[in-house]
């Protein structure tokens, strides 16, 4: 089974990669408000029951992928037949 | 006499991408120590009064600095020692290190700026009842520089002033952080003060012919206080 795992600045917490990237699209013109910089950490897992690979990530998050005192995290599974 | 004293054994742990290991071990030897290098893949810790994680760039920063020595097998035993009461001092990357392994309070963020910063660093010592501060003077000023690009040190406004109430602020930038960190906070302990960790580097200011030699004041404490560490039987 494929997964995503997003893992983001949470609200609130400043993003100085996010307001350089923000500046910078302003100066190629885009009109930006915001930007927030995250990251993208894909997983190929062995398990094959949603729910367990669900409580697995959850870990692998709070132990390691995520900060939790200043990062979210959000956890997109994908099936792969 | 000297040839009889015991010298203070504190263990100065490598791991992938440490990079002041050696000039760590250069200044404790330098101050009386006698230096024990450990590897970052050894699961004991060798019989020591203190344990030093250096600077530098453990497991290449993946993911957050520090995050991955997590799963350093010898971490298991820092921990352990830790909270046995051992002394432990994290220096840049270490701070990291322990921040991340949960061992002190806070997590380092990349610099404000954005911007690697590598100068002489005014700082105040806010606490002298410390294991790594017993040298200092209170209120002291030091200057030791820093060098790196993720030390902005972040607690929510709950969590420091948890930090604040319990006086575990020990060393402060003086004037302007160079990093952007809350409280212009340069070092904090755990609750017991048994676990130090601060972003500017002591190891690279005992010398006079490196500008400042007030890193002593830090590496000296510690020294001294590994030494009665290693005198009390119960550390075994």
């Amino acid at each position: 089974m494929k997964a995503t795992v997003l893992v983001r600045p949470k609200p609130g917490i400043l993003d100085p990669q996010g307001e350089a990237v923000q500046g910078s699209l302003q100066q190629l013109g885009f009109a930006v408000d915001a930007a927030r910089v995250g990251r993208v950490v894909d997983l190929e897992l062995r398990d094959a029951d949603r729910g367990e690979a669900r409580a697995k990530l959850e870990r692998m998050c709070e132990q390691l992928l995520a900060n939790p005192l200043i990062e979210s995290y959000e956890i997109q599974l994908v099936e792969d037949g | 006499m000297t040839a009889h004293e015991p010298k203070p054994k504190v263990a100065v742990v490598t791991f992938p991408g440490s990079n002041d290991d050696k000039d760590a071990a250069l200044a404790l030897a330098q101050l009386g120590a006698e230096v024990v290098p450990v590897w970052h893949a050894e699961e004991a810790l060798p019989d020591v009064g203190a344990v030093v994680l250096p600077g530098g760039f453990s497991y290449g920063d993946y993911l957050r600095a520090g995050a991955l020595a997590l799963i350093a097998p010898v971490m298991t035993s820092v921990r352990a020692f830790a909270d046995e009461g051992g002394l432990v001092l994290g220096i840049c990357n270490g701070f990291q290190v322990l921040c991340e392994a949960g061992l002190l309070p806070g997590v380092l963020r990349p610099n404000r700026s954005l911007t690697f910063v590598c100068r002489d660093t005014p700082l105040t010592v806010e606490r002298t009842d410390t294991p790594f501060t017993s040298r200092c003077r209170p209120a002291q000023q030091l200057t030791i520089p820093v060098k790196h690009g993720e030390g902005c040190y972040f607690v929510d406004e709950e969590l420091l002033a948890e930090l604040e109430a319990s006086d575990q602020v020990v060393l402060r930038y003086e004037g302007d952080s160079p990093n952007g960190s809350v409280a212009r906070i340069a070092g904090v302990v755990n609750v017991d003060a048994n676990v130090l960790g601060l972003l500017p580097h002591p190891l690279h200011a005992v010398d006079p012919v490196t500008g400042s030699s007030h890193g002593a004041f830090v590496l000296g404490s510690l020294v001294d206080a590994a030494l009665h560490a290693v005198a009390q039987p119960a550390s075994v």
